[in-house]
């Protein structure tokens, strides 16, 4: 019978999902993956995490609980740096111990190190290391990492094309001729695509005859070459990303709104989100709201708020149009 | 230039101790007060934790008095630090402050400390680093000497035969120091009263209860931002241990020079079984230091952390089970600018009867099997 390896569907499943899935796969694992965010899964997760954790770290926590009992092995890597020089948060880092000491009895994790801090030169000793869980084979282990890295790559491409698999639950960000609107959701993948946690955002948005675009779809190249002109060290991989996306659009004024998305207790968006909404507002005239979602907001309150933010955009078409006409 | 730099406990006394022997002028921001917060909180971005505010408060006060330069420690950290020079500098600059900013990175070779040294003789206008070694070094002893005056504090404190007798000379020495200039004059202040402490009448054999406090360093340091935890814990009889010290951590930063020794090697023994990586802050210290003081027979450990501190999140979670592993009671306390007086204090006296409560049964439990 195959190992089954189970991931949680939270974090950065959303970002690196195509790369896990089929590289376990390619090692002949079954892969079980938690279901969508729901109800069930928040609220036990933020019953079994610290209260202080951030919302995304509860529901981690209720993904892992959603899928323990049926596998053998959980995905739970030490993520401690994807990029040269750069942290993630010090969630990532701790997340095997943090799990580990809020939920029992578990099956064995995966929690092999992932540090790019200093370069990628172990990134093969990486992969090998998480292979060797399923396949006793280096050979194997590598081709299928090689195989799932296409898989991830042509993933990418998909998403800078705005067509985001459904498995993310977001596959509505298929961008549409008819609508004129360009509105930016800016914040970490995790808040951006799992429609559970941001009470379906995105297709709100796209109710409101808008196109909808994310940090993912703009490519890195950009990112890297606007951040430079940013006055201070950017550490974390999300605020070379954000903060990078912010200083591109107010730069291009290539979008209509900007919505940023955070979550309370996140300590990133802390100074992220703050620095954004400076940029934003100091360099552009593009709107800008900014809207923080805990466990306790109200998809009522949400979607006030985005209808507000929808016909003040529409409104200020409307205005621009008529002083060109007229002025 | 004047010179300023945020307060966390006493490390200021050093940092008088440097800047002053460096020849410039230095502005001490006013004691971390109601004021302090408010208006670190007014300019700071919401969901700051709050050594932020608190920071960008004592700048702000500073300012008030004549300070133009800022003086602060930062650097590349998983954690929030990193940025507070950029956003503080942005927040003054939006409130129409022209003012200079330098900065101390984390030390990990000589060459970083040869760096931070030419960055103090930036100060006192000379270009030769080398002669500002010694000031750097009259600093750490100034450091040192103070933390040891204050582990005596707490050690004497819960044993005092006359109530308030510690806390009455401990202001003293206060008004003393702070009247004191240059390194000589201040090291003589500090070993003075280590003396006239060591002369306070105490009951020697007080059976008294023993807590350790773990956490994030201005959360442990910085008396204002956890209400005078230390010192009331002292007088309520008990006896405080610090894992966390501003001289202590100079150490761990240093302790690439040969003879510089932290405990750095035995707190991450102790953390090993349940994290043995560095995931940003002081996450690893506190659950070592957690388990050293089971280890040590501690009563209990009390930990300190601000309001969305990610690593403290993570230590937090761990001590879970540190705590049952071990059979040592742990209290979580987080700090922000919303914690109010009453409710925190309760939750410390109710701790401290829990920790009584043990330990009488304790005794108790050995009494019955003597009978
Ligand atoms: S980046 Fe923010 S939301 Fe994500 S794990 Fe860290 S604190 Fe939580």
């Amino acid at each position: 019978m195959a190992i089954k390896v189970g991931i949680p569907k939270s974090l950065l499943f959303y970002e690196y999902y195509p790369l896990w899935i089929s590289f376990f796969e390619g090692l002949g694992a079954e892969v079980i993956v938690s279901d969508d965010t729901n109800k069930e899964i928040l609220d036990i997760g933020v019953k079994a995490s610290i209260d202080e954790a951030c919302i995304p770290v509860k529901i981690f926590h209720g993904h892992v609980i959603n899928i323990k009992d049926k596998v053998d092995y959980l995905f739970i890597p030490r993520i401690k740096s994807l990029f040269k020089n750069e942290y993630i948060c010090p969630k990532f880092s701790g997340l095997p111990e943090m799990i580990k000491s809020s939920i029992k009895e578990l099956p064995p994790i995966i929690d092999v190190e992932i540090n790019f801090f200093k370069s990628k030169k172990h990134l093969k000793d990486t992969v090998i290391r998480a292979g060797r869980y399923v396949s006793s084979s280096n050979r194997v282990i590598m081709s299928s990492y090689n195989r799932a890295y296409l898989e991830y790559k042509k993933h990418r491409k998909k998403i800078k094309e705005g067509i985001i698999n459904e498995l993310t639950g977001a596959d509505i960000v298929k961008n549409n001729i008819v609508d004129v609107r360009k509105v930016m959701v800016m914040g970490h993948p995790y808040n951006l695509y799992d429609s559970y946690l941001n009470m379906n955002l995105l297709n709100k948005i796209k109710q409101n005859e808008a196109k909808v675009f994310t940090p993912e779809m703009i490519d890195d190249k950009y990112l890297n070459k606007y951040v430079k002109d940013f006055d201070g060290e950017l550490y974390w991989t999300f605020a070379r990303k954000l903060i990078g996306t912010a200083l591109y659009l107010s730069h291009k004024e290539c979008v209509d709104g900007i919505i940023y998305i955070s979550t309370f207790g996140c300590g990133i968006d802390s100074v992220v989100g703050d620095i954004v909404e400076k940029l934003i507002r100091r360099n552009s005239r593009i709107p800008f709201v900014h809207i923080s979602l805990d466990e306790h907001s109200g998809e009522a309150g949400i979607n006030t708020r985005v209808e507000a933010f929808m016909d003040m955009i529409k409104w200020r078409d409307v205005l621009e149009d008529n002083i060109s006409a007229h002025g | 230039m004047k010179i300023t730099f945020p307060h966390m406990g006493n490390t200021y006394i050093a940092l008088k101790v440097i800047f002053e022997e460096l020849g410039a002028e230095v502005v001490i921001p006013p004691k971390c007060n109601k004021n302090t917060l408010e208006l670190g909180t007014l300019y700071s971005p919401e969901l700051m934790c709050i050594p932020f505010k608190i920071t960008v408060g004592n700048y702000l006060e500073s300012i008030e008095k004549g300070a133009d330069t800022m003086f602060m420690w930062g650097g590349c950290d998983v954690c929030r630090i990193g940025y507070y020079n950029t956003l503080q500098k942005d927040i003054l600059q939006s409130l129409g402050y022209e003012i200079q900013m330098f900065c101390l990175e984390p030390m990990k070779n000589i060459n970083d400390v040869k760096n931070f040294l030419k960055k103090l003789s930036f100060v006192s206008g000379s270009k030769n680093y080398i002669k500002v070694l010694p000031i750097f070094i009259k600093g750490l002893r100034t450091l040192y000497e103070i933390d040891e005056l204050d582990d005596l504090v707490i050690k004497i404190r819960p044993r005092e035969l006359n109530r308030g007798a510690v806390d009455r000379l401990y202001s003293s020495f206060k008004e003393d120091v702070n009247n004191a200039n240059g390194y000589k004059s201040i090291v003589e202040t500090i070993r003075r009263y280590k003396e006239k402490l060591l002369k306070i009448e105490i009951d020697k054999d007080k059976e008294v209860l023993r807590v350790g406090i773990v956490g994030e360093i201005y959360t442990v340091v910085e008396p204002f931002i956890n209400q005078y935890l230390i010192e009331r814990l002292g007088n309520m009889g008990v006896e405080v241990h610090r894992s966390v010290t501003s001289s202590e951590f100079i150490k761990e930063q240093l302790d690439f020079i040969p003879f510089l020794k932290s405990d750095k090697e035995e707190v991450h023994r102790g953390a090993k079984p349940y994290l043995n990586t560095e995931i940003g802050g002081h996450a690893r210290h506190t659950v070592g230091n957690t388990v050293l003081y089971s280890e040590k027979n501690y009563d209990g450990v009390i930990h300190l952390m601000p309001f969305t501190c990610m690593p403290e999140i993570v230590a937090g979670s761990i001590l879970s089970i540190v705590e049952k592993d071990k059979d040592i009671p742990i209290l979580k306390l987080v700090l922000d600018e919303m914690t109010g007086e009453s409710g925190y204090l309760t939750r410390i006296e109710a701790f401290i009867d829990l920790l009584l409560n043990r330990r009488e049964s304790k005794f108790y439990e050995r009494d019955i099997s003597w009978s």
